[in-house]
């Protein structure tokens, strides 16, 4: 049991919900329980939405399965797309793509990787770095940014832009595209295509550069509230190539503790079921996944930029390596866990997709013909990816038939899902415990949720297995009954889950 | 006016005796909305989406022959307002989920919904619990998009002589059956060069694993709207 998850009794106690928790994908809450003194006795992010693809992609056609999962999210399709195709090369004994076709769905994740980055640095958290976490609620926001700081908003537009066409050029559309396919793709770039996504690199290379240097200034102009913002040690997982690089489309799962020594090492993805579980909670639609030798109470980790960035031993583009040195700097040789250093993690990421997609465009494999492979049917396949927000695990059984007998999906947003109660938890206690709270003081909640970036229409895929707990409260806050329903869906009334 | 000519709204159609109103009037590049017609097979007029008025009286254009002299009135408001509503009651009575859906930007369901700027499904959805059939090692039935068109129990029958589909069912509950023991489409000599696997104008059969081979720009109707392809709508074969 986590510190603050659960108040040990709730009678008398107050609730504040933030809900909508805003500008974050996906709809979710965050609920506070205090006494009359302020005192925090409870702080719960909630995941409220409902999806249940795992279920409904059963008995679809395996080659389906791309398209319809990448619905999952509007902000980051590309990643479930490839994922699934990941998994489904394995189903069409296609492990190894043509080089055009690997460089071609690299091309479109990297595209995937700045927008993604950039509409959450300077449309979703830039107002609450350039304004102040408690400034004028009415002025918070990328239209707040554009009057005060008409450059750097402009910048963040088109860099969202830019990386919108390129997945675009690639998938046939900027949202939902159909490029990428079992075994393959289905369209190589053009001469022209490519010319076209040339146009103005420099430029954009420059600008993100620039965003790293904003949160730089941020760090320094604030330094003691940066690092202790939100602050709480964890263990951190993320995928690297066999030398140590970081790689965001393809390599090994590392995971590291708190101290930056290494759990697990170079594991094949595809044994991702031997080191991780998932916990189910009752008050929540996300799971919680968890180190397997380590346990639910220590296992937990966290996975995206800021993990990413410290569990591969470098990044393999010269300006990204640079800036991520800068960052790692500010540790003192001790990994830097401080929530809003994800921010400036992301902008780095953000920078190496842009070094990636201008060395892939000068390759000429981009243009070439050979796009899709197939060999020996499996019945089986498991593709991992590092979409924007960490690791994104889809895993598909496909019977005789074509179809899809058995799905799971273990979503980026959800590995981060203790580290974000506990970032909020650290935030409560930091900046709202025993004092009138205030719509900046609970905007501080908000910024530590999302520091995470998290994608919470993503990451809800507790289906059939979910814990339930329904409570009957008077006005005092007295309990008159309950009932529960625990994971195996026995119900009893009166009954707590704990 | 020539003597095989009439007109439809307001344009001379020429046509060769035995001709429908539809097909005179895609011979001459006057598209008239329809589902269930397909070059070679008998027309049914079952989707009633080629419904036209023909001297004041409203009739498919599919099976009504091309007379000398009459006036057809096709494209017009009160017609394509009809069309359009029959279109949205197709659309809630199946499950037809383009964004997930491979016969996507080859429909031609789909494409008439563009055509005729259906804007909504308007009428609740039925969401019907329909078969799916995977057990062909060449070929994908998906009934939640059919649309009851009868064009495969028409080839089959008809063309490729086997026999395979068949309506059952009354009003509501009608719906395509396979002829085998079982129900499935594995028991039977069906073949992915059948007429009956490739007449289908939604997404009910598909061959096996071709899925989004065909990359967004290059489908059918990606570039053109349907009513301009009207060459290939008379021309086009199983």
């Amino acid at each position: 049991m986590f510190e603050l998850e659960n108040a040990k009794a709730t009678q008398g106690l107050r609730r504040i919900a933030i809900d909508p928790v805003s500008r974050v994908e996906g709809h979710g809450k965050v609920t506070l329980l205090l006494d009359e003194q302020n005192k925090i006795h409870q702080v719960r992010l909630h995941i409220v939405e409902f999806r249940g693809f795992e279920v409904f992609i059963k008995g679809r056609p395996f080659w389906e399965v791309p398209v319809t999962v990448q619905r999952l999210c509007g902000i980051c399709p590309v990643s479930h797309s490839l994922a699934a195709c990941k998994a489904m090369d394995i189903i069409v004994g296609a492990k190894q793509l043509t080089p055009t076709a690997e460089k071609l769905r690299r091309l479109m994740h990297y595209g995937q990787i700045l927008q993604s980055h950039a509409v959450h640095f300077y449309h979703l958290a830039s107002p609450d770095l350039l304004l102040g976490f408690d400034s004028e609620v009415a002025q918070r926001n990328i239209v707040g940014v554009a009057a005060q700081h008409p450059e750097i908003a402009k910048q963040g537009i088109l860099l969202r832009k830019y990386g919108q066409e390129v997945i675009h050029l690639v998938s046939g559309k900027r949202i939902h595209g159909t490029g990428a396919i079992p075994g393959g793709v289905n369209k190589a770039l053009t001469a022209a295509e490519r010319d076209e996504l040339q146009k103005n690199l420099p430029q954009l290379i420059e600008w993100m550069q620039g965003g790293i240097q904003v949160m730089q200034r941020f760090y320094e102009s604030n330094t003691a509230f940066h690092n202790s913002f939100g602050l709480f040690d964890s263990n951190m997982m993320g995928m690297v190539r066999e030398d140590g690089a970081l790689d965001l489309y393809h390599g090994y799962l590392c995971a590291k503790d708190a101290q930056g020594k290494p759990i697990f090492n170079r594991l094949n993805y595809e044994n991702y079921t031997q080191v991780l579980r998932e916990e189910v909670k009752p008050w929540s639609y996300m799971k919680f996944p968890y180190i397997a030798e380590l346990g639910p109470e220590k296992g937990w980790y966290k996975v995206g930029p800021l993990a990413r960035v410290q569990t591969c031993d470098f990044i393999p583009s010269p300006l990204a390596e640079a800036a991520r040195k800068t960052l790692l700097a500010i540790g003192n040789g001790q990994p830097v866990h401080s929530t809003l250093s994800y921010h400036w993690a992301r902008l780095i990421e953000a920078l190496h997709a842009l070094e990636l997609i201008q060395s892939l465009l000068e390759d000429p494999d981009l243009l070439g013909k050979e796009l899709v492979l197939s060999g020996q049917r499996q019945e089986e396949g498991v593709g991992v990816i590092e979409a924007p927000r960490g690791v994104l695990i889809h895993h598909y059984k496909v019977n005789e038939d074509d179809q899809v007998s058995m799905c799971n999906l273990i979503v980026s947003t959800t590995h981060n899902n203790q580290a974000m109660n506990s970032a909020i938890r650290s935030v409560a206690m930091q900046h709202l415990d025993r004092r009138v709270i205030s719509e900046g003081l609970l905007n501080h909640i908000e910024c530590a949720i999302r520091a995470y970036d998290p994608c919470l229409s993503c990451a809800t895929h507790a289906l059939g297995k979910m814990p339930l707990l329904v409570e009957l409260i008077d006005a005092e806050g007295q309990r008159l009954s309950s009932l529960a329903r625990n994971s195996n869906g026995e119900c009893r009334a009166d009954f707590s889950l704990g | 006016m020539n003597e095989n000519t009439f007109v439809i709204d307001g344009t001379p159609i020429p046509f060769e005796p035995g001709q429908s109103i539809l097909q005179a009037a895609l011979k001459a590049d006057v598209f008239i909305p329809h589902l269930c017609f397909f070059p070679g097979l008998k027309p049914n007029g079952s989707c009633k989406l080629c419904t036209v008025v023909v001297n004041g009286r409203p009739g498919s254009a599919c099976t009504l022959l091309a007379r000398p002299g009459i006036e057809v009135e096709n494209n017009t408001p009160e017609l394509n307002d009809r069309r359009r509503l029959m279109l949205q009651m197709l659309f809630v009575e199946g499950n037809h989920f383009c964004p997930g859906c491979e016969k996507s930007g080859n429909c031609q369901l789909q494409a008439l919904a563009y055509e005729l700027e259906m804007m909504t499904p308007h009428f609740n959805h039925f969401f019907p619990s329909r078969k799916v059939d995977a057990s062909h090692p060449e070929a994908f039935l998906d009934m939640n998009r059919c649309i009851m068109c009868g064009l495969c129990v028409q080839a089959s029958r008809d063309v490729d002589k086997k026999n395979i589909f068949a309506i059952s069912g009354r009003g509501m509950a009608s719906h395509i059956v396979i002829n085998t023991p079982s129900g499935r489409l594995k028991e039977s000599n069906f073949s992915s060069s059948d007429k009956a696997a490739n007449v289908c104008p939604v997404g009910a059969i598909l061959p096996k694993r071709r899925g989004f081979a065909t990359p967004i720009g290059q489908r059918r109707y990606d570039s053109l709207p349907i009513s301009t392809q009207t060459e290939f709508l008379t021309t086009r074969k199983a």
